[in-house]
């Protein structure tokens, strides 16, 4: 097994942020710091141009697995918003 | 980079003493998928904790319950690359992930349990998951 330092109970966990910006953020939670969320194979939905809207973007992925953009990204700390499992994310 | 052979080695065992088939090669993937017909199992195994942890002895229960796969399958992604490549690129339109388990018809995707369908749960509840996906497909049909 790997081993994991205690980055916290969302470490490795495949989670959707919502983002102040209005865009959201998925992948898997990395870790928290005061300079933001680090978020590892990740992929984001933007209102502005994404060809889906955001129930569809987040149904596609549980049905077909996350579409990564990035392999890692640190979303900043005035920018993280609410975080939800992927398992348990619902449209607002 | 393949991780350390000695390092995942009891990972593959905890898998492989089941009776699924380790598939380490390239060849060997196209062997079983080129034209493959009934049902199978391929589980995408992984070094890491948060959910691999949780699906090789999802599995290991899994796999005793009545109804399942005609065969099974396994790859391992970070130990076995070009072959977990291949494997995942049978069906493109699903996203790499893992550990996973893809479940296949007739060599179609019937149903694909993600990483996050596994991390986070426990075993009980991957198996639970799994052994639904074996009784939708793989049961005697009329």
């Amino acid at each position: 097994m790997m081993h994991h330092e205690n980055r916290g109970e969302l470490h490795g966990i495949t989670v959707v942020m919502t983002g102040i910006s209005g865009k959201t953020y998925m992948g898997r939670f990395h870790e928290e710091t005061p300079r933001g969320v680090a978020m590892r194979d990740l992929g984001v939905h933007d209102p502005a141009v994404s060809e889906h809207d955001l129930a569809t973007w987040v149904g596609r992925a549980r049905k077909f697995g996350v579409p990564v953009e990035h392999r890692m990204l640190l979303v900043p700390a005035d920018e993280v918003g609410v975080c939800v499992r992927l398992a348990e994310w619902a449209p607002v | 980079m393949p991780y350390h052979p000695m390092m995942i080695q009891p990972m593959r065992d905890e898998v492989t003493r089941l009776g699924v088939k380790e598939l380490t090669t390239v060849a060997e993937v196209d062997a079983v998928f080129g034209d493959h017909h009934g049902t199978a199992l391929v589980f995408v195994n992984s070094v890491c904790g948060c959910a691999a942890g949780m699906a090789r002895p999802a599995l290991a229960k899994a796999m005793q319950h009545a109804v399942k796969p005609d065969v099974s399958y396994t790859v391992f992604a970070g130990g076995d690359v070009d072959a977990t490549a291949r494997a995942r690129s049978y069906f493109s339109d699903f996203q790499p992930s893992s550990p996973c388990f893809m479940l296949i018809k007739d060599g179609e995707m019937a149903q694909m349990i993600h990483r996050h369908e596994i991390e986070g749960r426990n075993a009980d509840m991957v198996a639970g998951a799994l052994i639904a996906a074996f009784d939708a497909h793989c049961g005697v049909t009329a």
